[in-house]
């Protein structure tokens, strides 16, 4: 918390969690997608359903998804953005138990047909957290450069990946570990103090035993 | 940030500086930004809080259709010289509200501490400044005045409606822009804190009963009492009254009021004014939006 946390942010209304939030979540979908989103089904769980449309929580995820950020005067006017850009976006209910209040399942596309599945929700303030990427539960804010590396749950795979971040100088700030069942689908979730190359990311997808490498950049929009 | 306004006051003495620095410069150690990074940034926020006061809109309505044309209403009210309060004031309650709805119509302003509660520090700013000619630097310093304060609430207790009911929104804001309004007429830094407190003072206890949970009804004209208090809190500091609880601990008292709320006046839109027959209607009718 800093001085500019109390004073701020600059943001389009009316809330920080159910409009600031949201955006915030699609900005994170969307460079974890790392292309731009061509079809976007947006599953609103407890009071991101109940209130949401007084909040113009539809038009700030769409906006977060297009890239715009929280303070985007364009926001109130998502909708027909999309529409120019052919973004096809549809709104649904969901009920996924006893998830945070203001939780938010998404299904993307991107323009080369790439998918990915996110469950995210707005704590408070305009913070958020990922809890879920394809299925797999995680869970980060998004404030860091981060990692997220889903590999077999077999011997060895912790030591690969941060032996070859250390051999590249990245620090890494913080590391929490996952898997759907022993033995089965495991994520690592690294969150480091400065943004990774691109080239170490692809080189970690070709190590023995890893699936996937999906990286959040802090850079761009 | 600091703990507390009693660090902050002995900062001042010992340090020889004025409320203000010591707070920027605490926070420049944090963040790792200059003197005069913090400064501009800070600056560019009282800007950005003049920018969305004269973006208002009069003809704009919420998608809820609850909030939007009473700004223009009281702004017509203060021209024709109808207002109680006279025109200082009135020109004060006039930006609360607008900026209250400015916020409710999906426009752009700054968190100060919250979205609810955008309305009460520029409402008091702009018009003190407006009134008194002070610099936009001198603005700024009482901008860190309030986000001093606010961090020392922060930490104390909560800025949120969710974890402390309207008093850690409307409350927070109100002793934020008391202090800083001190600050401008000169008060130290125990002068900042006594304002500060008996702002607080005023508004401990009041419930976040939002209707339909939405940011409107009552949250904008809360903006209102919000600003006003702040002023009369501080006149009466200015006076030579002091609040007879020390500052730091009205604040624990509103952790502690915060703490023993129901859940139901605590920004979910089930209790209090939300729960009324009428509340509960313009709920009913919003959802079939």
């Amino acid at each position: 918390m800093n001085l500019f946390d109390i004073i701020g942010p600059v943001m389009v209304g009316p809330s920080s969690s159910h409009t600031a939030g949201a955006v915030r979540i699609g900005n994170v979908a969307r460079k974890l997608l790392t292309e731009e989103v061509k079809e976007a089904t947006i599953f609103f769980h407890g009071s991101f359903w109940s209130t949401g449309k007084g909040h113009g929580t539809d038009r700030a995820l769409l906006a977060g998804l297009m890239g715009m950020q929280v303070d985007d005067a364009r926001i109130p006017y998502s909708f027909d953005v999309a529409s120019q850009r052919g973004l096809i976006y549809e709104f649904r209910q969901i009920d996924l138990g006893d998830a945070h209040p203001n939780s938010v399942k998404l299904l993307l596309t991107g323009v080369s047909g790439k998918k990915q599945e996110i469950v995210a929700c707005s704590v408070g303030g305009g913070r958020i957290e990922i809890r879920e990427i394809d299925g797999l539960s995680v869970r980060f804010g998004g404030d860091y450069p981060t990692l997220i590396i889903r590999n077999q749950d077999i011997p060895g795979q912790v030591q690969q990946v941060t032996t070859f971040l250390a051999e590249e100088n990245i620090n890494i700030g913080t590391m929490q570990l996952y898997r759907s069942a022993r033995g089965a689908e495991a994520v690592m979730v690294i969150e480091c103090d400065k943004e990774i190359p691109l080239d170490i990311i692809s080189a970690l997808e070709g190590f023995k035993g890893i699936e996937k490498a999906t990286y959040l950049s802090l850079i761009g929009n | 940030m600091y703990k507390s306004l009693e660090e902050i006051i002995i900062a001042e003495r010992e340090q020889n500086l004025p409320f203000w620095k010591c707070v920027m410069k605490e926070d420049c150690v944090e963040l790792d930004i200059t003197e005069e990074e913090s400064f501009k940034k800070m600056k560019h926020m009282y800007h950005v809080m003049k920018e969305a006061d004269e973006a208002y809109e009069d003809n704009l309505m919420s998608r809820s259709g609850l909030a939007g044309t009473d700004g223009k209403k009281i702004h017509d009210a203060r021209m024709a010289g109808k207002l109680v309060c006279g025109d200082f004031i009135g020109r004060v309650m006039e930006r609360a509200v607008k900026m209250g709805e400015s916020n409710a119509c999906m426009k752009r302003i700054v968190a100060a501490p919250t979205a609810g509660s955008c309305g009460v520090i520029p409402a008091v700013f702009i018009s003190v400044q407006e009134e008194k000619g002070y610099t936009d630097d001198q603005m700024t310093e009482a901008m860190f005045v309030a986000a001093g304060i606010g961090g020392v609430i922060a930490h104390r207790a909560f800025l949120a409606g969710a974890a402390g009911g309207c008093q850690a929104e409307i409350g927070s804001a109100s002793s934020m822009a008391a202090g800083a309004v001190a600050y401008l007429n000169g008060a130290d830094a125990k002068g900042i804190a006594h304002a500060a407190a008996i702002a607080m003072k005023n508004l401990l206890g009041l419930a976040c009963d939002p209707v339909a949970g939405l940011v409107e009804v009552p949250c904008v004209k809360r903006n209102v009492i919000g600003a006003v208090n702040a002023m009369t809190a501080c006149d009466m500091v200015l006076a030579g009254v002091i609040s007879k609880i020390p500052p730091d601990e009205v604040f624990d008292a509103m952790r502690a009021i915060g703490r023993n709320m129901p859940e139901n006046i605590r920004e979910t839109g089930t209790g209090g004014l939300a729960a009324t027959p009428t509340g509960v209607e313009m709920r009913e009718r919003i959802t079939l939006l």
